[in-house]
């Protein structure tokens, strides 16, 4: 028997090995989803480019776009875009600001997470310079203006999915890094 | 074949002098409770199934008697607390009745009941590869149960007990539900998980190893082919239901956030993970019972299966089918009506094999000999049934009607038709099937037949209506309604008792049979049953196959 039970050893091991890999597979998800929501756009991720790929002329058609901004239950912060909305020619350079101030006595860290609506306007909504994930920390009653630097990609036009879009909201939403720190 | 060195084997061997005879059994402790041989493992996983069914049927029945009449009865009762500790009683009721059901009923019986005990005899094998990891495997499975049973009794946010879902969605499953209860009820999925994922390994070694002579892949019984099939979709899917309910556990004590906007985490990631297993998890409860229907139609139609091949790769192109389909759960998260598209056309896809099943189940009974003996009747009503709920998943695979249906009583109707009463009616035809082989005893023909039409007249009351209430707009998981979804309401409570009295007609006929049964011949089927089981005395031998059979 000793030739069986050598056989399905080596039988058994590959089959654990399998479990194994999908087990690794599962964990690998979590950038690989990251990554797939970077590329695609997938649930109105936003896009990050460099100034480079601005086109060198904006397209006639103008959008409205609306700014959001939330903070997390519990964080004393005020967090409000300067305008609510603006109108952006697809392909034009345009600049928002949103300022955040700590209304309570003590230094918060926070971090924003984002996206837009329509989620299909994910992939052309380009970001150039924003306060995606970085931490901003605020001093007690210290205000900050943060400027997104954002244009809408003239493909939107060539999307069926994206092309009939007249108006786009970008979110915001500060939350707390050091979850002791807002008092919860 | 010949053991020149003192191996493991060979210890083995030397132990085995003490008794030549094939059925010399252990005593009773060190036979049931340290148990090596795969038919003993069967009998403890269909008697550990029987039990779970028994407590995860009772915690229906309390669903149906609270959702008999609106408002709410019983809850506060029960629970001894008012308002949302109460209705938080609701949710622990879905979740563990969800749970048991699928993880403590269905698998155990199909996969751990039927499969330990007839693969090896099918493929002429001895025993499984790995008997002692068979044993490990059995009593992981009742520890996550006592696991589960136990996250009841400590506190699950509002009041006791894991009340998630059997889906354990976040964020409901992390910074919704405070207390031990969720992260008990996520170990005992963990080692329900690790215990099957060994089961599979041992499955697909004992099938690709331990075939008697001749017995070549394209010759095996198609019941081995739905557990090679279905040890497969374990493999693969259960490691991702690990890995993603391990990353549950952590958001929920170690601060991760992988389910957490507030850390970059997204929540619908969880449901791909969850759903990339809970799809084919359903193939996995299903596919057995396709395997053992094939065998209980071809012998009770005096028939050969109709296209074995054909049948064998239905089941193959189903599992893996069943990997691409997940996020037909997930239509109404937001998805673009491209992804809606592909998962719709790709979900449709399956009901082509499917189709092939099903149409080959009724050629093999064409111009057969049919006899409708008790297992034949439960294998009929199994493909009644199952067809019933196949239809509705074809309307519910329309990422656009989905929209509306998501969530509501016609999804519980069209699982409940496909498992509850697809899965279960296998189970039963499969009992019956195999009962005389593995007790030495008939049952009792009569109750069997009485058995089926009672519970075949209760499922059919106490489901259909189900497809009503979801078109009225009765959403899934809520222990209320208004008054004027009282009426179907009250006749699917009523169609729950009438299914309890045919739980009970089994309960009795078993029990009646083991004691009093008439002993039973070889093969009670007749010539229709050609598979090796019937081959071998009934009960078998405590060691079968010790001199391999030879397959022409």
């Amino acid at each position: 028997m000793t030739a069986l039970a050598q056989r399905n050893a080596k039988t058994g091991a590959l089959a654990g090995l399998l479990a194994v890999a999908m087990i690794a597979l599962g964990f690998a998800a979590v950038p690989i989803y990251r990554i797939f929501c970077q590329v695609t756009g997938f649930g109105g991720t936003t896009m990050r480019v460099a100034e480079s790929a601005l086109p060198a002329k904006p397209v006639g058609k103008i959008l409205s776009i609306r700014f959001d901004s939330n903070v997390a239950e519990g964080m004393p912060w005020h967090f409000v875009p300067e305008k609510f909305t603006d109108n952006a020619a697809i392909g034009a350079r345009k600049i928002a600001i949103y300022t955040a101030k700590n209304l309570s006595s003590a230094p918060i860290t926070g971090r924003a997470t984002f996206n837009v609506t329509p989620i299909q306007a994910g992939k052309y909504f380009s970001k150039i310079q924003c306060f995606c994930f970085t931490e901003q920390t605020l001093k007690a009653g210290q205000e900050v203006r943060m400027p997104v630097t954002y244009f809408v990609d003239p493909k939107i036009m060539d999307d069926p999915d994206t092309k009939d879009i007249s108006e786009i909201t970008l979110s915001y939403t500060f939350y707390p890094v050091d979850q002791s720190a807002s008092g919860r | 074949m010949t053991d020149t060195t003192a191996t493991a084997a060979h210890f083995e061997a030397a132990h085995g002098h003490d008794h030549h005879d094939a059925d010399h059994k252990p005593a009773f402790f060190a036979r049931w409770f340290m148990s090596t041989n795969h038919k003993d493992i069967g009998t403890l996983y269909l008697l550990f199934a029987v039990f779970a069914g028994i407590v995860g049927g009772a915690i229906s029945g309390m669903m149906r008697l609270e959702l008999a009449e609106p408002g709410i009865q019983y809850l506060e009762a029960w629970s001894g607390q008012q308002g949302d500790a109460a209705l938080h009683l609701w949710n622990v009721l879905i979740t563990a009745h969800g749970l048991i059901m699928v993880f403590f009923m269905v698998m155990p019986a199909v996969i751990g009941g039927f499969g330990n005990w007839f693969v090896p005899i099918m493929i002429g094998a001895p025993d499984m590869a790995f008997p002692r990891m068979n044993n490990v495997s059995f009593w992981l499975t009742v520890s996550a149960f006592v696991l589960l049973l136990s996250s009841t009794f400590v506190s699950g946010g509002i009041g006791n007990g894991a009340g998630t879902g059997w889906t354990v969605y976040a964020p409901l499953s992390t910074s919704g539900s405070p207390g031990p209860a969720v992260d008990l009820a996520i170990l005992s999925l963990h080692l329900a998980g690790a215990s099957s994922i060994l089961g599979a390994v041992n499955f697909i070694t004992t099938i690709f190893n331990m075939r008697a002579p001749g017995m070549t892949l394209h010759k095996m019984p198609l019941f081995v082919w739905s557990v090679l099939v279905t040890a497969f979709l374990l493999l693969l899917s259960l490691p991702v239901l690990a890995a993603a309910i391990t990353m549950l556990l952590t958001d929920r004590n170690f601060g991760t956030t992988f389910y957490d906007a507030s850390g970059g985490g997204d929540p619908v990631l969880y449901q791909h993970l969850f759903w990339f297993f809970g799809h084919p998890e359903v193939y996995i409860m299903i596919l057995p019972a396709f395997g053992l229907v094939s065998h209980i139609v071809s012998t009770f139609s005096r028939k050969p299966v109709f296209g074995y091949l054909g049948m064998a790769y239905a089941m193959v192109a189903i599992g893996v089918v069943g990997f691409v389909v997940w996020a037909h759960h997930m239509f109404t998260t937001g998805m673009s009506v491209n992804v809606k598209m592909y998962f719709t056309a790709a979900t449709m896809v399956i009901a082509v094999p499917t189709g092939v099943k099903i149409f080959s189940w009724i050629a093999t009974m064409w111009g057969g000999s049919l006899s409708f003996k008790v297992p034949m009747v439960w294998a009929l009503g199994f493909i009644f049934m199952f067809t019933v709920g196949g239809v509705t998943g074809v309307v519910l695979a329309n990422g656009g009607v989905d929209d509306i249906m998501h969530d509501t009583y016609y999804v519980v109707a069209h699982f409940h038709y496909v498992l509850s009463l697809g899965a279960v009616f296998g189970l039963f035809a499969g009992t019956y099937y195999w009962f005389p082989k593995m007790s030495g005893r008939m049952y009792n023909e009569f109750l069997g037949h009485l058995h089926f039409w009672v519970f075949f007249i209760g499922v059919n009351v106490m489901f259909f209506p189900m497809h009503f209430l979801g078109l009225q707009g009765m959403p899934r998981r809520y222990p209320d309604y208004p008054d004027a979804q009282a009426f179907w309401n009250g006749i699917a409570t009523k169609g729950y008792f009438i299914m309890a009295v045919g739980v009970g007609i089994f309960l009795i006929n078993m029990i009646w049979s083991l004691l009093a049964g008439k002993k039973a011949p070889d093969n009670p089927w007749g010539e229709g049953a050609n598979t090796l089981e019937w081959t071998l005395s009934s009960p078998p031998p405590f060691h079968q196959f010790e001199t391999l059979p030879k397959i022409d």
